[in-house]
């Protein structure tokens, strides 16, 4: 599983959003556009992309893009 | 592993009866500006029925079933079996299907029983009924399920209220000596109790002053610990996972293939997680029919208001081949197989 890459999955997930602007350390739920539908779709994404199961606590407890990255890594 | 093939029984007819008050999620209050539009969007509840303080659950059962009877011309003194499936009975004892025995007009020699489960309830139900039936001992049952699930929501919580809805429904279920049956698989994992719960109230945490204390726990979400809360990511999570396995489970166990199956009915959870379920199993929009736009998330009710509201006349004049899945509060799902011919569906009922 690449960073490069999730972060790309992650961008789609947010309707306008510019991979570019989008880093490891970046706040997530500060991302433009994020809402309670964006968080199920993070989870969905998880789902689609690495066949992995992501909790509500999951999201709950993570703070960045990579703390995701890592908690999808980690469960892969 | 919960798999169950139960032969010789057949559903004869449903029915449902929705309460008549209709509110509108465009006019609900705790919504920001432009969040009701996104909320319509995103779970397809347009509206919603609510019951109000005056009817129960059973009530609108009671009314879907004396119709369902009246139509299949059953006599009242030959149903042998009721099973009231719901989260909210009428009472926390006696069982609710003892006061619907006796309401329904139905003989002392009646099996009943209650049974606690909401989102996978009617497929739980039709489980136990149908193999109560299946060895010919028992011939004619009637599965009451349904919920008045806007009783324990705070209105002031907007993560739980717009998305459900009341509803009752009446399943009617008879002994047949060459029917295939139903093909279930039934699964639970108490690990997600917490993901749906009334959190006090119960045994458990008895009902205290504090209980009714209400708290703010975001803009939108006001409520106190009577009230339905709703862990809206771990449900999505669960269903988007579970409810696919199920129905590939049951397929692939009893050699169904999925493209001979004329109608997929899935408990109505909401339009998101149930449009991602339906694409995970490739199957056309066409063969899965929606009840949330009017009615919500009904709980229990929604697999057997969805047959009623969306496929009436087919399930009247053809002959079809169905898949039934329902998941969630428990957290509980399973899946059932069968097919129905000429079914007895009367027009729902408003009360």
């Amino acid at each position: 599983m690449e960073l490069n890459k999730f972060i790309e999955n992650l961008a789609n997930v947010f309707e306008d959003a510019n991979p570019d602007t989008i880093k490891p350390d970046t706040r997530f739920r500060d991302i433009e556009g994020y809402s309670s539908l964006i968080a199920l779709s993070i989870i969905a994404m998880a789902d689609e992309q690495y066949n992995v199961k992501l909790t509500g606590d999951d999201i709950r407890k993570s703070v960045t893009v990579e703390d995701l990255y890592l908690i999808i890594k980690s469960k892969m | 592993m919960a798999f169950l093939h139960i032969p010789n029984v057949r559903i004869k007819g449903i029915s449902a009866c929705v309460p008549k008050t209709i509110l509108e999620n465009k006019h609900y209050p705790a919504f920001a500006p432009d969040e009701a539009e996104k909320f319509i969007e995103s779970t397809g509840v347009e509206r919603h029925r609510v019951a109000g303080d005056e009817t129960c659950t059973s009530d609108l059962c009671l009314i879907a079933a004396e119709k369902l009877i009246n139509e299949l011309k059953w006599p009242k003194n030959q149903i042998d079996c009721l099973i009231f499936v719901t989260q909210t009975p009428d009472y926390i004892l006696p069982a609710t299907s003892c006061i619907l025995q006796q309401k329904l007009g139905l003989s002392e020699e009646t099996v009943a029983i209650d049974i606690s489960l909401g989102c996978s309830g009617w497929i739980y139900g039709l489980q136990v009924l149908s193999n109560m039936i299946s060895n010919g001992q028992l011939r004619k049952g009637l599965l009451l399920v349904g919920d008045t699930t806007l009783k324990p929501c705070s209105f002031e919580d907007k993560s739980t209220f717009p998305l459900f809805g009341d509803a009752g429904t009446a399943t009617a279920v008879e002994y047949v000596n060459t029917s295939e049956g139903f093909k279930y698989h039934l699964a639970v994992d108490g690990s997600g109790f917490n993901a749906i719960i009334i959190p006090e109230g119960g045994f458990r945490n008895q009902v205290k002053p504090s209980s009714f204390d209400i708290k703010e726990y975001e803009p939108g979400i006001k409520r106190n610990k009577l009230h339905t809360v709703l862990d809206g990511m771990n449900v999505f999570s669960f269903g988007i996972t579970k409810a696919p396995e199920s129905v590939k489970k049951l397929a692939e166990k009893y050699k169904i293939n999925l493209e001979d199956v004329d109608y997929f009915l899935f408990h109505q959870a909401n339009k998101y997680m149930n449009e991602k379920i339906r694409k995970k199993l490739n199957i056309p929009v066409e063969k899965v029919p929606y009840s949330l736009k009017n009615y919500g998330n009904t709980s229990s009710a929604t697999i057997p208001l969805t047959m009623v509201s969306e496929i009436a006349s087919d399930l009247i004049l053809k002959k079809l081949k169905i898949i039934a899945c329902g998941f969630g509060v428990g957290l509980s799902w399973g899946s059932v197989y069968f097919t129905t011919e000429k079914l007895v569906v009367p027009e729902i009922i408003e009360y």
